[in-house]
């Protein structure tokens, strides 16, 4: 079946040959990174953690958002998502193998990463993370490509499939729950110290997953002759939609909960965030512009003549994107960190040469997903016609 | 796969190294203390070994602890201190000018990305939920040190993936720099922010490498360690003999120990007791 990843138009090649370039850009300078270690990065002994996990967060969230069109297809019989489920499941493959790219990027000693293998430790949520995140992985590649190969023959799906899709259900929320248990164990850090961690990660994730999904649609229709449906898109739309305005309310019962408490030590980070704290305050406007974004894209999706509009809609997903965006890497990330432990504001900006190998993982995974999204859309066009 | 960072010592420091090992090999006139300071540098738990030996009598506790009376602590007193655990451990100074011949083209080091074992706080910094506005005049302008606190439940030891971060039977909460990935998860769970990652090559920027301790490769965290390798040797850690009395380590689960009396006597507490960490360092106010 790989073999028609490597027929494609002009426009195709210029566009993986764009995206190698991107690659090996970003590939020169994480080597300078390898030998001098991660002083180049923008990451302090206050802020430990910066673009490269926010990064990953967010994308496992977009890996997770797969299962919102799993779920109705498979346990719902919803036949409308029947042509997309395998686009789904393909771009949580991509957005997971981007997901331990940024975790091996942010590593300080990548060779050693075997170590959490040879010393599997199950009190560390790390751990844990990797086992479902591989797991997970391994689900979508296996269950996508026999379904997709199985429908090139024209045959069913061999039979043992089927329990390997409902176990991937439980593994996708599994993915993002165990991923916020990173953070909202750990007792010193007032900002992700809530029970509400994992939900709001689950909800920003089926906001954004869903909300890229369409935006793919979008571009499949435009550049093959498969076309995903308007009528499935309308559906993940409204999915987006609930999917967003829970976000913003668990992010509201977070806010009433921390400032009517009024408890410093929680209060302080959504302060850095939204009003800055001693005069730092350089993600206030990102902040501001997430909630602007999300806000506009719940309007936008709930009026139906705005969600029926099929100019305005990638318009819509393109904000809810970018603003769940900066709400749950740049936004959740360094705002756990600021203050830090002992009410030092020490800020985090990340540096250039950090951003340009963020984009080489991103172009890879990118690179990954129009290769994986060819195959659909070619299969599905032979089958039809 | 070879690391370069993972010498033990720099070249021009090995001949001394060894002609130190030497020395002591013959002095002590036995391996076991030596398998003792490898098997603490390795990360094994050192406090099972015979270290018993003629000449050496290595301290032990049940449970180490540290007491640090704030009253002794002067700036002089905290300049020494820090000074010293410095020079013990190797840690770096980016303030220290790199030799321009050995070490050229260096890039210049983020003083964010610094190391610390054992630093200076305002009162309101170590124990933030105890800021008061009213608090004594003399509270606010005094040193206050701050390290690991070998928290009996340390969140960086649930935290580590590898076991790179571990607790000895001890009490002392110790590092293998060796499994380290690097990947900071208990930089995140420490809540007394005790803990530095070594963001770039440490050699540059160490005035005179310690011989009888590892300088750290990069990319690995690094923390107070309470002078393990001293406490092998039977020596007290480096702080508290720079403290000039200041700083007392013993065993808080001897009744008889100097620190219990220490703590029977004052008043004592210790940092962000909220969290159910059990710090096993206590500041008597």
């Amino acid at each position: 079946m790989l073999e028609i990843a490597i027929k494609g138009s002009k426009k195709y090649w210029i566009w993986l040959g764009t995206l190698l370039t991107v690659m090996a850009v970003a590939f020169a300078l994480y080597i300078d990174q390898f030998m001098n270690g991660l002083m180049i990065t923008g990451m302090s002994r206050d802020v430990s953690w910066g673009f490269y996990i926010a990064n990953f967060t967010f994308l496992v969230g977009v890996a997770a958002g797969g299962v919102m069109v799993v779920i109705p297809y498979y346990l719902h019989d919803y036949e409308k998502f029947h042509r997309i489920t395998i686009l789904g499941e393909f771009l949580a493959v991509a957005s997971l193998i981007m997901c331990l790219m940024f975790i091996v990027a942010d590593l300080g000693q990548p060779v050693r990463m075997l170590n959490v293998l040879l010393y599997p430790t199950p009190n560390s949520m790390l751990f844990w993370d990797m086992c479902v995140l591989n797991g997970y992985l391994f689900l979508n590649i296996v269950i996508g490509w026999k379904v997709l190969e199985a429908e090139r023959n024209q045959v069913k799906p061999p039979s043992w499939t089927k329990p390997l899709i409902y176990l991937s259900i439980p593994f996708a929320i599994g993915i993002h729950t165990v991923t916020a248990y990173l953070y909202c164990g750990l007792p010193g850090r007032g900002f992700w110290l809530t029970a509400i961690l994992a939900p709001r990660f689950l909800a920003s994730a089926f906001a954004a997953g869903p909300s890229f999904l369409i935006l793919l649609c979008y571009l499949v229709r435009k550049f093959t002759k498969f076309d995903p449906g308007w009528e499935a898109i309308q559906t993940l739309s409204k999915i987006v939609c609930y999917a967003l305005i829970a976000n913003v309310f668990f992010f509201f019962c977070e806010v009433f909960v921390v400032f009517y408490s009024k408890l410093p030590g929680h209060m302080s980070h959504i302060k850095y965030l939204f009003f800055g704290l001693h005069g730092h305050g350089a993600l206030v406007p990102w902040m501001w512009t997430s909630m602007i974004l999300m806000f506009t894209g719940i309007v936008l999706l709930i009026v139906p003549a705005f969600r029926n509009n099929e100019t305005l809609l990638p318009f819509t997903c393109i904000m809810i994107f970018i603003g769940t965006w900066i709400d749950k890497s740049l936004g959740m990330i360094s705002g756990g960190f600021v203050p830090n432990p002992l009410h030092h504001v020490t800020e985090y900006i990340p540096t250039v040469q950090e951003i340009v190998i963020s984009l080489g993982v991103l172009a890879t995974g990118l690179l990954i997903l129009t290769v994986l999204f060819k195959l659909a859309a070619t299969v599905k066009e032979e089958v039809r016609g | 796969m070879i690391n370069k960072g993972e010498n033990f010592l720099s070249k021009s420091n090995r001949r001394g190294f060894l002609k130190a090992a030497g020395i002591s090999a013959v002095a002590i006139g036995a391996a076991p203390a030596i398998k003792a300071v490898s098997a603490v540098a390795s990360g094994g738990e050192a406090t099972n070994l015979p270290v018993k030996t003629a000449k050496i009598e290595a301290l032990t506790a049940k449970r180490w602890g540290m007491v640090i009376d704030t009253s002794k602590i002067t700036d002089e007193v905290v300049e020494s201190v820090v000074a010293a655990c410095r020079n013990t451990h190797n840690i770096p100074d980016f303030d220290h000018k790199p030799d321009e011949k050995k070490y050229p083209n260096i890039r210049p080091a983020k003083k964010m990305q610094e190391i610390e074992w054992i630093w200076e706080e305002h009162y309101h910094n170590a124990f933030p939920e105890m800021e008061d506005e009213f608090l004594a005049d003399k509270f606010k302008s005094l040193p206050f040190l701050v390290t690991c606190n070998h928290c009996k439940n340390a969140p960086c030891v649930q935290a580590c993936p590898t076991k790179a971060t571990f607790k000895r039977e001890d009490g002392i909460v110790i590092m293998d720099f060796h499994r380290c990935i690097g990947c900071r998860f208990c930089m995140a769970a420490c809540p007394y922010g005790s803990r530095s990652f070594n963001f770039r090559d440490a050699r540059p920027f160490i005035e005179k490498i310690n011989p009888e301790f590892p300088v750290r490769s990069k990319g690995v965290v690094e923390k107070c360690n309470l002078c393990a390798e001293r406490l092998e040797r039977g020596l007290q850690p480096a702080c508290v003999e720079a403290s000039e009395g200041a700083i007392v380590v013993g065993d808080l689960e001897d009744p008889e120990s100097e620190v219990r009396a220490i703590l029977k006597e004052n008043y004592a507490i210790r940092r962000k007791q909220e969290l159910g960490t059990e710090p096993s360092v206590y500041y008597i106010m």
